[in-house]
């Protein structure tokens, strides 16, 4: 089996590194920073933190290297998969794509450019430290699914999450992976915005009682607009932000889009907040809050220009 | 009136105290005994729309300054509790003028003393160079009205005196149709530049952001409307227009945020939460940036 991780950052590598470990998987990464490819050829590809891997990989940053594949799994940022996928759709002619990327309207994306979709979401996370090396800071299941409009063969998504387990990380497949990823989508949404307009930490975030009202709020706009879609969350959003406020867990964590506002990196508020909004306008269910949390982002990013 | 007090001498104090000064005795009523002196050695100095030096007399103790007949409180909102305690029982015979954004200033001097009052808002705006040296930006109107023991002609009478200084300035019967024009226009601005980082520009009246920007005002209307203010301007056009006078406005409070200072917000945006709530109007929207807001500056203490 042949697998190639479009966007080897921190997500891609801790796929791209686990299903190296694998006798039958041939594994590539497509990314775009040529340290992080020549690296990756030169040495292998590290992880160290929530465990220790070291995974050989063909690393390229050329598309036309690409051999034709059996699986894609795409981890760019998501204002980046239209480039990504565009530049390497032909090596998935024969194969299937999975998203595991955040956010809303990824596999849409996808779909424009290849044949069969599969819908994903994962939570494990990291940050790259070093090119061809990543510190893995949270493990976490996945979970796949076949895109409804365009899918995969359910038996080749099976294929893919076993893979992916065998590998060292934990992958469902499921018939409906709407769920998870909803769940994810509104948790992000929620949470992620609050910590970058205001600075504090998801911890301080939550323990506010008027700012945690104000993330409820997000959070049953949210919630509105998947049930609309007849959507079945696969637990309740709130749990998750409470459970991550949680000393030992995440209350010090500055959410990845503050870490963002403060480099001045672009955001993915357009398929955070922005995705919830757009989802809604086409199931009718009003997002106010959503939207205001939306454009206030995306002043952020403009004041940047200005 | 010849003998004007300005009290707290920031932007908007020393911009008065400036121009008033080449029509009446002025008098500056500092926070700091130092700020107090260098206005006493160097004068103050005003640049910018209009160019001048004023000779004025600073104290920062009110038994130190003349008795004036007009005292015009000028510090921000976030200090005014202090300098209104520090003026509690002085001048018993002064008209007080508040001029602070938002709402609910003369409520808070009312309280220490029974003065006649009158209210006012205003759009003037400078930058402070240094305790001497206020630079005049946008040499807009200040709206004058009764509040207590005061009639429209006292409200017109300050105005004329403004405008003999140099200063653009109206008198009118009612002043709550001018201060919640000018509250909801700043409980909008002001919290979304807070946030943002995004200084007033084009970018507060199209897409996005325009549309929010909309809406806020929108719930500020609907909350006017509830309180039975007929609003004197729109503060729809009053954004537009000011985007498009082809100089990004700093917001005061986006500076404050980033100086990591304590914000306006309570009297702006709070204030106009609360009254909302009052009228039994809902404002999500306010809400929601009043709360972040808060949490902002709850950020400066890691």
């Amino acid at each position: 089996m042949r697998i190639c991780v479009v966007g080897c950052g921190a997500v891609g590598s801790l796929f791209a590194a686990h299903l190296a470990q694998l006798d039958d998987v041939e594994v590539w990464a497509f990314d775009a920073s040529r340290e992080h490819v020549d690296a990756i050829n030169a040495n292998g590809l590290r992880l160290s933190g929530a465990g220790e891997v070291l995974g050989r990989a063909h690393a390229t940053a050329d598309p036309q290297e690409l051999p034709s594949c059996d699986f894609g799994i795409v981890a760019t940022k998501a204002m980046h998969t239209e480039p990504a996928i565009r530049a390497t759709s032909h090596a998935f002619r024969d194969g299937c794509v999975a998203t595991v990327q955040n956010g809303l309207g990824n596999e849409e994306t996808l779909a424009a450019h290849v044949e069969r979709v599969i819908r994903g979401t994962t939570f494990p996370a990291g940050k790259i430290l070093e090119p061809g090396h990543v510190q893995w800071d949270v493990k976490g299941d996945t979970t796949l699914g076949p895109y409804e409009p365009q899918p995969a063969p359910f038996e080749a998504v099976e294929r893919l999450a076993d893979a992916c387990t065998r590998g060292g990380m934990p992958t469902h497949a499921v018939r409906d992976a709407r769920g998870p990823q909803w769940r994810k989508v509104i948790f992000n949404a929620s949470t992620n915005p609050i910590g970058a307009l205001t600075g504090l930490t998801h911890g301080r975030v939550c323990e506010r009682p008027d700012v945690r009202a104000l993330v409820s709020g997000l959070v049953d706009e949210g919630k509105a607009v998947a049930a609309a879609q007849g959507i079945v969350l696969d637990a309740d959003p709130e749990e998750l932000i409470d459970h991550a406020a949680r000393p030992e867990v995440a209350y010090d964590h500055k959410a990845s889009m503050l870490q963002d506002v403060e480099a001045r990196r672009a955001t993915e508020i357009d398929y955070l907040n922005g995705g919830i909004v757009r989802f809604g306008l086409e199931h009718g269910v009003p997002t106010p809050l959503n939207q205001a949390i939306w454009a206030l982002v995306k002043g952020v990013e403009q004041s940047w220009q200005q | 009136m010849t003998r004007v007090c300005v009290a707290g001498a920031g932007v908007i104090g020393s911009l008065l105290a400036g121009h008033l000064a080449q029509v009446a005795d002025v008098s500056v009523l500092t926070r700091r005994e130092e700020h107090a002196r260098t206005l006493n050695d160097e004068g103050l100095r005003v640049s910018g729309r209009s160019s001048r030096i004023a000779r004025v007399t600073a104290a920062a103790d009110p038994a130190g300054l003349p008795e004036p007949e007009l005292v015009i409180v000028a510090c921000k909102g976030t200090d005014l509790e202090a300098l209104a305690r520090r003026l509690e029982g002085h001048w018993p015979a002064a008209t007080v003028m508040t001029i602070q954004n938002g709402l609910g200033a003369e409520e808070t001097v009312a309280a220490r003393g029974n003065w006649p009052l009158l209210s006012s808002v205003t759009f003037m705006s400078g930058t402070r160079h240094s305790d001497t040296h206020v630079e005049y930006i946008l040499d807009t109107a200040t709206w004058i009205g009764p509040y207590r023991d005061t009639t429209p002609a006292d409200a017109r009478r300050v105005a004329a005196l403004l405008v003999s200084a140099g200063l653009k300035a109206e008198g009118f019967d009612d002043l709550r149709p001018a201060q919640w024009s000018k509250l909801i226009f700043n409980a909008t601005v002001n919290a979304v530049a807070a946030l943002t980082g995004l200084r007033h520009d084009f970018h507060y009246a199209e897409g996005l952001l325009g549309d929010l920007v909309y809406a806020l005002v929108d719930e500020g209307k609907a909350a006017a409307r509830a309180a039975g203010v007929e609003l004197r301007e729109d503060p729809w056009e009053m954004n537009v227009l000011a985007t498009r006078r082809g100089h990004a406005h700093y917001p005061s409070m986006l500076e404050d945020v980033e100086a990591r200072r304590p914000t306006e917000i309570e009297l702006i945006t709070g204030a106009l939460v609360r009254e909302a709530e009052r009228h039994g109007v809902p404002a999500p929207l306010h809400t929601a940036l009043y709360r972040l807001v808060k949490a902002k500056e709850a950020s400066y203490s890691a």
